[in-house]
């Protein structure tokens, strides 16, 4: 090992004149454009530049690496690392698609939705709505893609999102047609096309994501392809919902899921249950017991919070 | 062990980061740990398990902050929304001090979710001087930043790593977390001589001490934190003792984590050097 430092070396007729700013626009653009196939950094950056003298423009060569090769290891390190919180993340949504495609979808996604939090937990927020307007990324099983992309995005938002003090029963037995109610934040609902809550937890489940102790215990993503069973496509509303530390997935009516969404958007209680039932065909007579039934289910859970 | 302002005269001794996988070794073992590094990050969430977690964990053990996205070198200003959190966090672990890494990581408000190194410059020590200091303040706690691993050398640069980190804690006034096997990968990377680096680091601004494994590979060497401390790494840990006194030290393990009492007893191999004999020691691992 040599006693100098490289930096000292470097003749001050050759610095760069680029300012800082400048420099970290450019790296970054470098280090966050897609790799090729190959897992190599791209020759040209997305505006036809050289990489190579792009590379060359700011960053030194050492004895063994080039300026490129430098910068390619950041430029991997990236991709290798945001590739793989999102498949630790929708690992149902990857054996959908399968393993190659589902890598494939993540570069597009992430290439149009780099990630603009300083958490990596809100990378895939954007990716449910993504994946329903890139058919072409998804292949034949589209909506079960679809599917799986809302339940996993969901499962993260019920897993850590805040919690509000639920309503009292007392304060539930008051409520008014024109009461304005919030929604637990960290309840999720979520239409689906298929059955697919049971997959997700049967995925799960092999893929020993387990909500153990203080956090989603993530193994290893494996490289091996996980085999989905066929489902026939049937409308579930689902809850998405935590109850002591861990998430659950409550299938609930169509009925319910419309009045919790319409409490959601701002709606007072009275037009909530209105909108709910619009399209039923629960007989206006049974109508007031399903309601009470939902109260008491919403009261146990602590789903519904001051407006 | 005798602490100094930025780590808030703390004696901390031997700790270990905090990981999932430990959990329930610690929950159900409840082991002797003179303290956990915790990243703050994977707290600033709202509620839900995490936190829940990190209060159970707070009822029996000192932890220590330790941050991966405020990158002080950045010229674009941090997120408020991410000041508020990391700031909430300190009020419910009450750490002595706080740690993030001298480096960047975002512009324009993507996020690289990387250490990025940065160029070595005054222009670049005059920004990184502003964001810690703002960050000091509004926090309110002792901010120590850490020197990072790199694979990449700028032509820009001005000055020595060392001479530019010393630049940035002395114009912040603010302390150092020293990673001695980020300097030991540094220096691998960038062909310079690793005691050079701990040699002439400002010793009395020392306010924690990291220590981790690291991978290597045919043409440079990874950070990884995948692997027991090498043999070079212990050296350049005794000599930063021998110049620092007994500092507050945290073994790092991210990958591939062993069983908790594994990860344990390599840490605790510091603890040698930390000792009131320490001093015969050092001597000896040279
Ligand atoms: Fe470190």
């Amino acid at each position: 090992m040599s006693a100098h430092a490289n930096v000292s070396t470097t003749p001050p007729t050759n610095r760069s004149l680029m300012d800082l700013a400048a420099l970290q626009r450019e790296m970054a653009a470098a280090v966050m454009q897609p790799l090729t196939p190959d897992e190599n950094m791209r020759p040209t950056m997305p505006d036809g530049r050289s990489t190579t003298a792009v590379a060359a423009s700011f960053i030194a060569p050492n004895t063994r690496l080039t300026a490129f090769e430098r910068l390619e290891i950041y430029n991997r390190q990236y991709w290798y690392r945001v590739l793989g919180a999102l498949a630790e993340d929708f690992p149902a949504l990857r054996a959908v698609v399968g393993n190659s495609k589902f890598d494939a979808l993540s570069i597009a996604y992430l290439a149009e939705h780099p990630s603009r939090s300083f958490t990596l937990r809100n990378l895939g927020s954007k990716l449910p709505a993504w994946v329903a307007a890139h058919p072409e990324h998804t292949g034949r099983r589209h909506r079960l893609a679809v599917d799986m992309a809302k339940l996993e995005w969901a499962f993260v938002e019920a897993f850590d999102a805040a919690e509000l003090a639920p309503l009292t029963q007392r304060k539930i037995a008051a409520l008014q047609g024109d009461s304005l109610l919030t929604l637990q934040p960290y309840l999720q609902l979520v239409a689906l096309h298929y059955p697919a809550d049971d997959l997700v937890i049967e995925l799960h489940r092999r893929e020993k994501r387990q909500t153990s102790e203080a956090g989603v215990a993530h193994e290893e993503v494996s490289g091996a392809q996980t085999a989905v069973p066929r489902l026939r496509p049937r409308p579930i509303w689902l809850a998405v919902h935590r109850v002591d530390l861990s998430v659950y997935y409550r299938r609930i009516v169509r009925e319910e899921f419309q009045t919790l969404e319409a409490i959601r958007s701002g709606s007072a209680l009275g037009e909530a249950l209105d909108a709910g039932f619009i399209g039923s065909r629960i007989p206006e007579s049974k109508r007031a017991d399903r309601v009470r039934e939902w109260f008491g289910d919403w009261a146990e859970f602590g789903w519904i919070c001051a407006g | 062990m005798s602490g100094n302002r930025f780590n808030a005269f703390q004696d901390h001794g031997v700790g270990i980061g905090l990981r999932i996988p430990h959990y329930e070794h610690i929950f159900s073992r409840k082991p002797v740990v003179d303290w956990f590094e915790i990243i703050s990050e994977n707290y600033m969430c709202d509620a839900g398990r995490p936190l829940a977690t990190l209060d159970r964990i707070l009822e029996q053990y000192r932890v220590v902050q330790h941050g991966v996205s405020m990158y002080f070198g950045s010229v674009t200003a941090p997120d408020p929304e991410h000041l508020k959190r990391l700031k909430n966090l300190v009020r419910r672990t009450k750490t002595p001090w706080l740690s993030d890494h001298l480096c960047w990581g975002s512009v324009d408000g993507a996020y690289t979710h990387d250490l990025l190194p940065l160029p070595y410059t005054w222009e670049a020590v005059e920004r990184t001087v502003e964001r810690v200091r703002m960050v000091q303040d509004y926090l309110e706690i002792p901010v120590a930043v850490e020197n990072v691993s790199s694979y990449a050398a700028f032509t820009g640069s001005e000055m020595t790593e060392w001479e530019f980190l010393t630049e940035v804690v002395e114009r912040a006034d603010c302390g150092i977390l020293f990673d001695v096997n980020n300097v030991y990968v540094s220096a691998m990377n960038h062909e310079f001589n690793p005691l050079d680096y701990v040699n002439a680091v400002p010793a009395d601004r020392v306010a924690q001490i990291h220590i981790a494994g690291h991978s290597k590979y045919e043409k440079y060497i990874l950070d990884t934190h995948d692997h027991p401390v090498i043999d070079p790494v212990w050296q350049l840990y005794a000599r930063a003792i021998e110049r620092c006194g007994p500092t507050p030290t945290l073994l790092e393990w991210d990958d591939h984590i062993p069983s908790f009492d594994e990860v344990h007893a390599e840490a605790k191999k510091a603890q040698r050097f930390l000792q009131p004999h320490a001093t015969e020691l050092v001597r000896a691992a040279k």
